[in-house]
């Protein structure tokens, strides 16, 4: 009798913990009433995540997080920023210790449906490239039969790389590496003919070299790397919100609503499509469980998109990355929001 | 005697003589320890090539040292300026920038004097634990150190440590009520049941209340704020202070004759030793969350020392059971020949000469654990070598930065870690007993 009571109170209690975990009440509500946005990053990747010297996390991907809080506060601030390793990313996300991850993800086939996990965007597309040295006479990625390369092991890069030298018919001498640091230790001390990350990460590297002028990036890019937020499978409210949220600041740089004039646009702007986003016309707010002025706060939070581009990532800064896939469609690239109304 | 047979026998003394040049000074010692033989001789030549070049190899390197720069740019344009184009240097710079970040992570700037105090009283707690000369009545502040430090880390309601002290008083105080009415062995487990249901049920409500009549706090600081070295310390520190004794209950579990005891000490013990530390603290951190219901906070840093705990725990079982097994068979015999009952045996004739034998693992294990705690950055805490590491090289201003950290966060292990070790010889040569 006790045992079967004791068994009957085991189960109720794990069943009631499932269900609870199943059903729960909505992301969006979790945050409003915890006050806080649990937002998943990378432990430190230039310009996208990084902790300065006083401990405020800044960078491209962070910006993000700046705005969703932003759309849902209306405080920018209120984020508590989780760093994530390869490793753990997902089970953080699927456990409930993050709301969302945004941690430089690709969107993959398998990771959207087999991991249960919803990307509900990109935000930068990447894609794979190679570093080598001036002097080794190389211009093109398919000259590089026979090299040596290092390479991070259990990573996309390295499945993208076995699938191009297999299509090109060439060979390779892999050096698995477990960091970008030690990859580029590897690369200098001339471990490795190439070094192949995503052309971000090689931006990066060879900014930081005492020699940039000595290495070059070869221009073949070989995967697609589509980075964006992933939410939790099947939170689908929740996932609306960070995606409309990072539309909002892809729409705003198309209509030229910046950190600088979007009061004054607020106000005055005549344009309905600006009266729609910035919630002085309908309130769209009202569709995904937030204020009229999300967006605003939103933008607000760290600029459009192109602003944030620029002071994370882009021409001006150390890395020196040019928007190329990541520029509006009107200019050629692959930001196309969906309309606001 | 006579003169004739004297002229055989010197009468003085002959003055003392030198030894010869190859019997004394340097030379000896050279010839003795350096060159003894021609292998010898080889492995010394070669000994000396080694270190030579590495010697040769860094310390140009090191001798060329930026203490004074803004980002890894900035050092190179000040070392090619000083020493010339294209030589490299150490730039220790990133250290002395990112020096608050290596000691205390993300922990508020302003309270920065909290770490600091804990530690300082850390050292005073821990004193009259290393050192038999100083008062015995600073046991008692280390008794209660753990609360202290725990409030001072974390802050919070002072009621919070406080309560948590109560439950070891009520455990204390239901053991002496029940002893002379129950006997031991009732009053064992009244003194284990009647804290655990202080802390699962009345220490939070009666902490609360406390509160509101007599709101004392500090800021809370909240766990993920914690990294670099206050977290390597958080953990190594209390995972060295409670893993001994559970170590040695473990180690005592599996000598004992009581079935279940002993099955569960083995069971534990050889379980725990079988998993990679790893594979725990990926436990602690992810698989627990799909069983604990939503939305509890299960404070990441205690979990982690929870199991480091444990994980110290098995090893020290083990070597403290090293230590039992090398103890005489009389020395157990002549314990009950007094009349001792088994804690007594223990406390008095048995553990100080087991532990005594078990210094040497017991102190390794420790020195293991505290550099364990580094495996923390795998589970999203910031440890100092390689957690704060990376987010310092994530900035534009010093990646490519590579050696620097590695150096100074080694250079902090080994001088806990050495002096770990010297405190243990310097126990050894102290409790040594026997002539050899």
């Amino acid at each position: 009798m006790k045992q079967s009571v004791f068994l009957g109170t085991l189960a109720a209690t794990t069943l009631f913990a499932g269900m609870a975990l199943a059903q729960g009440t909505s992301t969006l509500d979790t945050v409003k009433a915890r006050g806080e946005l649990n937002c998943g990053v990378n432990t430190g990747l230039v310009g996208f995540a990084a902790p300065d010297a006083s401990g405020n996390w800044q960078g491209f991907d962070v910006a993000l997080c700046k705005a969703v809080a932003g759309a849902i506060f209306g405080d920018a601030s209120k984020v508590v920023y989780i760093p994530t390793t390869s490793s753990d990313r997902f089970e953080q996300l699927t456990s409930g210790k993050i709301d969302f991850l945004i941690r430089n993800t690709t969107w993959t086939f398998s990771r959207d449906t087999d991991l249960n996990m919803d990307f509900v965007g990109v935000n930068y597309y990447d894609g794979q490239g190679f570093m080598v040295r001036k002097d080794l006479g190389v211009s093109s990625a398919k000259e590089l039969n026979g090299a040596t390369i290092c390479i991070q092991t259990g990573t996309t890069t390295e499945l993208n790389l076995a699938d191009y030298f297999k299509a090109n018919n060439m060979t390779y001498t892999a050096v698995p590496i477990e960091t970008n640091a030690e990859g580029e230790q590897q690369y200098l001390a001339g471990a490795c003919d190439a070094y192949t990350t995503d052309a971000s990460g090689l931006a990066a590297t060879r900014a930081a070299f005492a020699d940039p002028e000595n290495h070059i990036i070869l221009p073949e890019i070989i995967s697609k790397e589509p980075l964006g937020p992933a939410v939790r499978h099947g939170d689908s409210a929740w996932g609306d919100v960070i995606r409309w949220t990072m539309n909002a600041l892809v729409a705003a740089e198309e209509f030229g609503i910046t950190s600088a004039n979007i009061e004054e646009l607020a106000t005055s702007s005549q344009n309905p499509e600006i009266q729609r986003l910035l919630g002085t016309s309908d309130n769209l707010g009202a569709m995904i469980g937030l204020d009229a002025d999300w967006a605003k706060n939103a933008i607000k939070a760290s600029g459009n998109y192109g602003e944030i581009f620029a002071a994370t990532i882009g021409e001006s800064t150390p890395i020196g990355l040019a928007r190329g896939l990541n520029a509006q469609w009107t200019q050629g690239g692959l930001l196309y929001t969906p309309p606001f109304r | 005697m006579n003169t004739s047979t004297s002229t055989f026998v010197r009468t003085e003394m002959l003055p003392e003589q030198s030894p010869p040049l190859t019997e004394a000074g340097a030379v000896k010692w050279v010839r003795e320890n350096l060159f003894s033989s021609v292998l010898n001789g080889i492995l010394t030549v070669l000994g000396v090539a080694v270190v030579a070049y590495i010697i040769v190899g860094i310390a140009p390197w090191l001798s060329r040292s930026v203490w004074n720069a803004g980002s890894l740019s900035e050092c190179r344009q000040i070392i090619a300026a000083t020493w010339g184009e294209g030589v490299t240097g150490a730039c220790w710079a990133v250290i002395r920038e990112r020096w608050p970040q290596y000691l205390f992570g993300f922990y508020p700037s302003h309270l920065y004097w909290r770490p600091v105090l804990a530690f300082a009283l850390l050292v005073v707690a821990v004193a009259p634990v290393l050192f038999d000369k100083l008062p015995r009545k600073m046991l008692w502040f280390s008794l209660v150190y753990p609360a202290v430090g725990f409030w001072l880390l974390w802050g919070g309601s002072v009621w919070v440590p406080v309560t948590a002290l109560a439950g070891f008083a009520i455990g204390y105080a239901a053991a002496k009520l029940i002893q002379p009415v129950a006997g031991t062995i009732l009053a064992t487990i009244a003194a284990v049941l009647a804290p655990v249901l202080w802390w699962l049920f009345l220490a939070g409500p009666v902490a609360d209340a406390l509160h509101s009549i007599m709101p004392i706090a500090l800021q809370g600081v909240r766990s993920r704020e914690f990294g670099g070295f206050v977290l390597a310390f958080t953990i190594g520190f209390t995972g060295i202070a409670f893993s001994l004794p559970l170590g040695v209950m473990l180690a005592l579990g599996r000598q004992s004759d009581m079935f279940i005891v002993n099955k569960l000490s083995v069971g534990f013990i050889e379980f725990i030793r079988g998993v990679p530390l790893i594979t725990l603290l990926f436990t602690a951190s992810l698989l627990l969350n799909y069983f604990l219901p939503p939305g509890t906070d299960f404070d990441i840093i205690l979990r982690v020392i929870i199991m480091v705990v444990l994980f110290a725990a098995a090893y020290i079982a083990e070597v403290v059971r090293g230590g039992l097994a090398a103890l005489p068979r009389g020395q157990y015999e002549a314990a009950d020949a007094l009349g001792l009952d088994y804690w007594k045996a223990q406390r008095l004739i048995i553990m100080p000469q087991a532990l005594k034998i078990s210094i040497p693992g017991i102190v390794s294990t420790f020195i293991g654990l505290f550099k364990d705690t580094t495996l923390v950055v795998f589970v999203g805490l910031l440890d100092p070598l390689k957690g704060i590491t990376d987010a310092v090289r994530a900035s534009t201003d010093w990646k490519g930065i590579y050696w620097e950290p590695y150096i100074f966060v080694g250079a902090i292990f080994f001088l806990f870690c050495f002096g770990m070790s010297r405190y243990s010889m310097y126990l050894e040569s102290k409790l040594k007993t026997d002539h050899r």
